[in-house]
Parts: C-alpha cells; sequence; structure tokens
C-alpha cells in the first residue's frame, strides 16, 4: 500500500483527504468522527468575530439536483459561517487537535475588513494548537452582502490587504480561499500571493439556484414564499474546479503557489485528477454530506491502489504530474486524427450514438436493418459525442489514424508532424506572412 | 369449513378464505411512485427503440417512460392509450417476457429489462383513478357501425371509431362486456374487477352503445347488420371449445377450461368455487396453465397439466411455465389422452406416451382425476361468416374480410398472435380502415 502521508504547506496528515470548511466540520463532535473514520485533516468551518454569532434561516437551508436514481449530482446551501459562538468553536478545536496531533486542522476565518478585526481573530485562536488558518473570500450568499466572504474575493486588492494583514499579525500558515464566482480565477490568485498567502484553496461555492418551485413560483430552497441564490457544490462543479486548479497551476505567476483542490471530490479519482492538476491535497464536503465519513475510506484505498499501479511511493510524484498538458487550444495538434470505433460485441443496440450523430451532429453512424451501428470514417470528425451518450462503457473508443494512414473524411493522409492553428494556412495571422 | 386438501370429489371450501384471499391476489403487485421512479430511470430512450417495434399496438415506450421519469404519470397514459385503449389490461396480461421486454437492450446489458409492463400499469392505473377520460370525440359523422363482440378487438374499434364521430353500437351475447378480459383470464392476472372497470371507463368516450345477450346466430343475422349499418366489425373471438374426441368424455367432471376460469372469475365468494381433490389439465398454452394453477390455488390436492408434445412446444411461455411450477402444477409432457375412465363420474383418465410428433408408444399411464379440464384450444362458430380459412376469418390489409364492408380482428380472424393486445391493434387498425372507406 502506498504511503498517504502529505505535507502541505508544511503541515502534515496522514492523507490528502480534508474535509472542507462546511457543516460536517462545525463541531467537535462531528471532526471526531471524522477522524475515526480516517479523515487526513480538517478545515473548521469558519468563525466569525466575537459577539452575537450569525443566525442562520430556520427553513430549508439546502437545495439540490439529482441525477437517475436520484443520485445527488449538486447541492446548494444558504447557510452561514459558524452560528455558534467563538468561545466554543476555540475549545472544541483545541480539544480535538489534543486528541489527533497527527490530523491536520485548519480554522477557517471571515471577519470585516478591516485590521483590528482581523488583528483581534488571531489573536484568540492563537493557542488552539491549530496547524493553519483559511481565509474564507469565496462564500457567495448571506455573508457577501455584508461585505465578507466573496465580496472581499472579487476585488483582488482586499485579498492582498486581508492576506498581508494576517501573515503581520500571525506565524501559522495561511490558506486563501478562492471564489469561482469572478472572470479570471488567475487574478485573485495572484493578488494572494503578493499578500504573502502561503496557498490557495478553491474552489468555494457557486452562485446558482437549483430549482423553481413551480406551484409556488419561488426558487429553491423556498424560505416562506421566497429564495435567494445559493453556493452550488458537488460532482456537477467538478469540471469548473478542475479548469480553476489548473488555470492557476499552469500560470508562470502562481505556478509554485500551493493548491488545496476543492469541488466535487467525491471518489479517489476525483481526488487523483485534481492532484494531478497541481492540487496538493483535496478537500470534500459533498460527498461526506450525502453517504457519511466513511467514503474516506474508499479514497484511501483508491489512491493508494491506483500509485502502487503507477510504481508512485509519495502524493508529491501525482501532484502536478498532468499540468504540462494543459494548454491552450491553437496549441493542440490538428494533425492528430481519430475516428470512433464501436465494439459489436459490448454494443446492447441502444441506438443512442445514432440518434445523436444523426440529429445533431455528424452523420457518422450507419444502422442497419437489424440494429447494428457502426461508424462512417468517411464522416466521422471524432467529436467524441457518441462515446459520451453510450451507456456501455468502453464500447465506443476513439482509434487514431496512425500518421501516413488516409484519413477517409478529408481524402488525405495523416500528416506525420505536429501541426497546430498558429501554423495552419487558415489562420488570418499567417495571411501576412505568407504574401 | 367442512372440506380440505384431501376432502375426494369435487368440493368448494377447501382452504380457508384468508388463504384464498392471498392466493387470489394480484400477481404483479403495482409499482408505487417511488418504485416507478427507480425504474423508470433505467430506461435508455433507445432510437427506434426494440421495444416498440416487439408491441403489437406499437406503443411509444421509451417516450411514456420518460414521462413517468418527470413526473407526468398522465401524459405517459396518454402516450399509451393513444396506442392501445386497453393498455391498463395489457400490462396485466402481456406476454411481455416475448414481447417488450424481452428485447430490451438492458436485457442484453445486464439480463434485466426495464420493467415496461410494470410501468405501463402504473401510468395506466394512475391516470384511470383519476376518473380521466383523456380522449374526445371528433364532430358527428352520421355514419353507424355495429361491432359484434366486446372483447379486446371489439372494444378497441368501438373506440377508434367513436373517436372518429361515427356512432357504434356493441352487439356481445354474454351479459357482461370484456370478452376474455372479463371471462377468460386468470383471476390474479386481473384482480379488483378491473376488466368491468376498464370498459366502464373506455365507454366514457360516449358514442358507443353496448347491447348485451346479442351475437351472431342469437339475435343478429350478418346481412341484417350489414343492411342496417354503414359497416360491420366481427370481433367474436373463437367461443367453441375443441373436443379431446376420447372415450367416456362425457362423464361427470369432465369440463372445459374455459367454463371454469369464467365461473371462477363470476364468482362473489371463491369459497364457493368447487375443485376436485386429483385435477388434470390437459392441453399446454395460457388456458391450462391459468386453470391449472387457479385449480392449484383454491386448493386441489394434486394438480397436473398434461401436453401431448415436449416442454419447447408449449404454447405457454416460460414465465407461465414456471409460474405453474412454482405453484405446485406438476407439468407432464409427451402423453395424449387415450380414454376418460369412471363409473358416471370420471375417476382416472389414461394417456399414451407420445413423441413430438405425436406418434404413439403404446406405452400408458392413468392419473387419477375426480376433474379434468379441457384446455385443447378453442374453434370459430357461427354461420354465414366472410371467407373461413384454417378456422380463422380470412382478412387482408387492416381486417378486411371476402365481404364488403365487413371488417374482423382479434382472436376470430386469420393473422397474429391469439394475444389481447394483438386483438386491441387489429381491432383499432380495422377502424381505421373503416374510418377511411366511410369518409371516402
Amino acid at each position: 500500500m502506498a504511503d498517504l502521508t502529505s505535507e502541505f504547506i508544511g503541515i502534515k496528515s496522514p492523507n490528502p483527504f480534508w474535509l472542507a470548511s462546511a457543516p460536517p466540520t462545525d463541531k467537535e463532535y462531528n471532526v471526531r468522527r471524522a477522524f475515526e473514520a480516517g479523515w487526513g485533516g480538517v478545515v473548521w468551518k469558519t468563525l466569525g468575530s466575537e459577539g452575537p454569532p450569525v443566525v442562520n434561516v430556520n427553513g430549508p437551508r439546502y437545495g439540490a439536483i439529482w441525477g437517475a436514481d436520484r443520485r445527488l449530482l449538486g447541492l446548494n446551501n444558504i447557510e452561514l459561517i459558524t452560528d455558534r459562538p467563538l468561545e466554543t468553536n476555540l475549545r472544541e478545536i483545541k480539544s480535538v487537535k489534543r486528541d489527533y496531533p497527527d490530523r491536520a486542522v485548519i480554522i477557517s476565518l471571515m471577519v470585516p475588513c478591516d485590521e483590528e478585526s482581523w488583528r483581534e481573530i488571531l489573536y484568540r485562536i492563537e493557542d488552539t494548537g491549530a496547524d493553519g488558518v483559511e481565509l474564507n473570500f469565496g462564500c457567495p450568499h448571506g455573508m457577501a452582502e455584508r461585505g465578507m466572504g466573496s465580496a472581499v474575493g472579487q476585488v483582488p486588492e482586499y485579498i492582498e490587504m486581508v492576506t498581508s494583514w494576517v501573515k503581520q499579525y500571525s506565524k501559522m500558515p495561511c490558506i486563501v480561499k478562492l471564489t469561482p464566482n469572478i472572470t479570471d480565477v488567475r487574478k485573485p490568485a495572484e493578488a494572494a500571493l503578493r499578500g504573502g498567502a502561503d496557498a490557495v484553496s478553491l474552489i468555494n461555492t457557486i452562485n446558482s439556484i437549483t430549482s423553481v418551485d413551480l406551484d409556488d413560483f419561488a426558487p429553491e430552497p423556498t424560505i416562506d414564499g421566497k429564495g435567494t441564490h445559493g453556493g452550488y457544490c458537488g460532482p456537477a462543479v467538478k469540471p469548473i474546479a478542475l479548469n480553476m486548479v489548473a488555470e492557476i497551476a499552469r500560470s508562470p505567476e502562481t505556478a509554485n503557489l500551493p493548491i488545496s483542490g476543492i469541488g466535487g471530490v467525491t471518489t479517489w479519482r476525483d481526488a487523483a485528477e485534481f492532484m494531478a492538476l497541481g492540487a496538493g491535497n483535496v478537500q470534500v464536503c459533498t460527498a461526506a454530506m450525502t453517504y457519511g465519513f466513511k467514503v474516506v475510506q474508499e479514497m484511501i484505498s483508491g489512491l493508494s491502489d491506483y500509485m502502487d499501479r503507477k510504481g508512485m511511493t509519495s502524493t508529491s510524484e501525482l501532484v502536478g504530474r498532468a499540468v504540462p498538458n494543459v494548454t491552450d487550444w491553437q496549441y493542440l495538434n490538428l494533425n492528430y486524427v481519430t475516428k470512433a470505433k464501436i465494439d459489436q460485441d459490448a454494443c446492447i443496440s441502444c441506438g443512442r450514438c445514432f440518434a445523436a450523430c444523426e440529429d445533431t451532429s455528424h452523420q457518422a453512424i450507419e444502422m442497419s436493418e437489424d440494429r447494428v451501428f457502426t461508424v462512417k470514417d468517411d464522416e466521422c470528425v471524432a467529436c467524441n459525442l457518441c462515446v459520451n451518450v453510450c451507456p456501455i462503457e468502453n464500447c465506443i473508443t476513439m482509434e487514431q489514424v496512425a500518421a501516413g494512414q488516409l484519413d477517409e473524411r478529408t481524402g488525405e493522409k495523416v500528416p506525420e508532424e505536429y501541426g497546430n492553428w498558429t501554423q495552419h494556412p487558415n489562420n488570418p495571422s499567417n495571411f501576412e506572412a505568407a504574401e | 369449513m367442512t372440506s380440505n386438501a384431501l376432502t375426494p370429489g369435487i368440493v368448494s371450501g377447501r382452504l380457508p378464505a384468508e388463504d384464498l384471499v392471498e392466493n387470489f391476489s394480484d400477481l404483479h403487485p403495482p409499482l408505487d411512485d417511488h418504485e416507478a421512479l427507480v425504474a423508470a430511470d433505467r430506461c435508455y430512450f433507445c432510437h427506434d427503440a426494440p421495444c416498440m417495434t416487439a408491441c403489437p399496438t406499437d406503443i411509444d415506450i421509451p417516450l411514456f417512460i420518460r414521462q413517468i421519469a418527470t413526473g407526468t404519470p398522465d401524459a405517459a397514459a396518454k402516450t399509451i392509450l393513444e396506442q392501445n385503449i386497453l393498455g391498463g389490461m395489457c400490462a396485466r396480461v402481456c406476454p411481455t417476457e416475448t414481447l417488450c421486454e424481452q428485447v430490451c437492450v438492458r436485457e442484453t446489458a445486464e439480463g434485466k429489462p426495464v420493467e415496461i409492463g410494470n410501468l405501463q400499469r402504473y401510468a395506466t392505473d394512475t391516470l384511470m383513478a383519476s376518473g380521466v377520460h383523456p380522449f374526445t370525440r371528433a364532430a358527428a359523422t352520421g355514419k353507424k357501425v355495429a361491432v359484434v363482440g366486446a372483447g379486446p378487438a371489439g372494444l378497441s374499434c368501438a373506440h377508434r371509431l367513436a373517436s372518429k364521430g361515427h356512432d357504434v353500437t356493441i352487439y356481445d351475447a354474454r351479459a357482461k362486456s370484456g370478452g376474455l378480459n372479463e371471462f377468460g383470464i386468470a383471476a390474479y392476472k386481473s384482480v379488483d374487477n378491473f376488466a368491468e372497470k376498464e370498459v366502464d371507463w373506455l365507454l366514457q368516450i360516449g358514442g358507443i352503445t353496448v347491447e348485451h345477450g346479442k351475437g351472431l346466430g342469437a339475435g343478429l343475422s350478418l346481412e341484417k347488420l350489414k343492411a342496417d349499418y354503414d359497416a360491420v366489425f366481427l370481433g367474436i373471438g373463437l367461443a367453441g371449445v375443441n373436443a379431446l374426441n376420447v372415450d367416456g368424455e362425457d362423464k361427470d367432471g369432465v369440463l372445459d377450461a374455459v367454463d371454469f376460469i369464467a365461473e371462477l372469475r363470476q364468482a362473489d365468494d371463491l369459497s364457493q368455487v368447487a375443485i376436485g381433490r386429483d385435477v388434470v389439465v390437459i392441453g399446454g398454452g395460457m388456458t391450462a396453465v391459468d386453470a391449472a394453477v387457479q385449480a392449484k390455488l383454491l386448493g386441489a390436492l394434486n394438480v397436473s397439466l398434461v401436453y401431448r408434445r415436449g416442454k419447447d412446444r408449449m404454447n405457454a411461455s416460460a414465465f407461465e411455465q414456471e409460474l405453474a411450477a412454482t405453484k405446485g402444477v406438476r407439468i407432464i409432457t409427451n402423453a395424449s389422452p387415450k380414454a376418460v375412465i369412471g363409473n358416471g363420474a370420471v375417476q382416472e383418465i389414461e394417456f399414451e406416451y407420445t413423441d413430438d410428433d405425436l406418434q404413439a408408444t403404446g406405452q400408458t399411464v392413468r392419473l387419477a382425476a375426480d376433474q379434468v379440464f379441457k384446455a385443447i384450444g378453442q374453434q370459430l362458430g357461427g354461420d354465414d361468416l366472410p371467407a373461413v380459412e384454417r378456422g380463422k376469418i380470412t382478412v387482408s390489409g387492416a381486417g378486411r374480410t371476402s365481404m364488403a364492408g365487413v371488417w374482423a380482428g382479434g382472436d376470430c380472424a386469420s393473422g397474429g398472435d391469439d394475444l389481447t393486445v394483438t386483438a386491441v391493434a387489429e381491432g383499432r387498425d380495422a377502424a381505421e380502415d373503416i374510418h377511411a372507406a366511410l369518409s371516402a
């Protein structure tokens, strides 16, 4: 079994699976259960300033979308930061960390955007024994209306300013949690780096309305006939999160900035993908909220098995392995040609590939009288839609047409050499050079 | 209770009332809302779906299942009923394992098809429970059509004609409508008087008059109907029963299985239905299985289903054969009846072993029997019918007979399997053809 021990900005944990700052980490009781189940660390549910805690709604605070068989695909929430007294949280954090010294305990913070508030909270958490802080600049609902959370995270200058206060008043490693509700995630990441952040974590939740009650004509979750946008998370947001992680990991300005990957991590494979795209570890919430803390055990065994298969002895060998292969569209090899191929033994003749291709794409699949489906190589543009709609795993695959072989669609031989858009004769910027 | 399984002879009350209730409860209990959603989620919404092709009534199965999955079972029901107005009964009695579900791609993928029959029942039951009849009649055409036979073919034909604006009169010799749905199907496939309720629901479209106690040769003649109506549809089924043609067939206790099934279906109190201790059913089709299984469920001690050829030649589907075996019916194959033995009433029945080509072996076996049910097929009855070939009214196209202005469909007509769903399709298609003819 591969060694999953993880060290992230100097913080050690027995595995790279942390629970994200969220309802599962709001109380000592939950966190102890999480550690017993095997989680490597937790980011404690966000603490606010001293004083009367925030209050939550008393109607439903989660909305959801489901796939077939009511599989939870996406969850949104309108819950705020911890609604328990600061003192209670601090006492519990200290107690848990004392009993689980090998686990990572990070404290998430969100206080008003002034230096004194940040100095004060950092002072208050000093003797908890926590391993680090995470600055919640991501929460998109409720707190943002009060000038905190994503209201800070959407202004790079604020990120830099607050981060620098934190580094000034605390020796703790500092992770800045980023909101995805912006246009270019590299900007806040760069600001965090300028402010002295040791790492960024992303993504926080996405502004969302999961559904509308069509009898009451109100967004869900509905509170007394009204609803508000909430923060979206779960498997549905993973592709968005992966891209944002990759954008930071491959940007020269932030390439060396450690990343804690968050967004729909549900299985070991999701975690491995985040790590391959540059995340030093991952944080999980929705999977635990859907299935309970035990899910981490599959993540541990799965990642370990994978690393064994790959001959990796440390998670650091996985982190960032896919980053060099993330590029811009213009550098993709236009001379790489594939064709869809249907495995007739695996095919169950549902015809979904045919419907998709015939109705919406390139009319490149032939359907015989007796429901045998075959790809027309002279029409197939290798779009991959048939692969994606096929219900049988590995039934349709994309097979490369080797260099020198005829591409029946173009009637030309597949070129030997790499060729991208920047070199292509149709690229307008090449016209001038040619003339 | 005075009798039990061991009581000799043909007696009622072999089982306590609560056992009878349990035995004759729904063979496939209806799906609840959650079960229906789970089952519907398994459908892949195939292109040009094989299940649709396999359905004799061409129901758009992927569409109706998607409508269930999206929480609109009434729309699903309409999708079904537009093609098959008796979709509720077909959901109960169709041999789906040899039709839609046999070709389901998930049968190919996992050996477990989407539960199409159960989902169809969920949709149609939901709509019918709301009391809604989703179809209306077109403007009156002033044309009149006579439909003979209130079975699946006749009802389907009548409904489609009524929807086109024609006025329809259905004649049926029995006191109740429904045909085999009402009289010829095992009770556990149509509980809670479903057949009768379905007919009442179907007639809500209006424009259909039903006259019972009248059939061809029983107050009606085809000539007169042709003269009085613009068109005639014959959905008269197969009213006659084939005989064994063996010695002793006339002894007491030797009965037609269809009569037993009908009696049982019409019984208000199953504890009053008499059944033998040692029951022998002769035949290999659905009727034989329905009779044998119900005999067992009524409390008969020994029930044997005897078929003259091998198991794979039986008309009863594999599912029906398994049902019979599960319920405790002993299936004996390759045995042809030779003689009914008894003094006034049957006591034994003698069979001779025969191979699949019915070659006699000369070896015989006797089974104890105080009751024998004959289920070796039905035959067309009636005189002055249109041309008949191989025991069925010859039809071409959509049910056209040799007589101008006379259409036929269902079991009485040539072509197609003798299934409820096939009868519904033939009645519907004949109605469309009649409508086209009357509109010309």
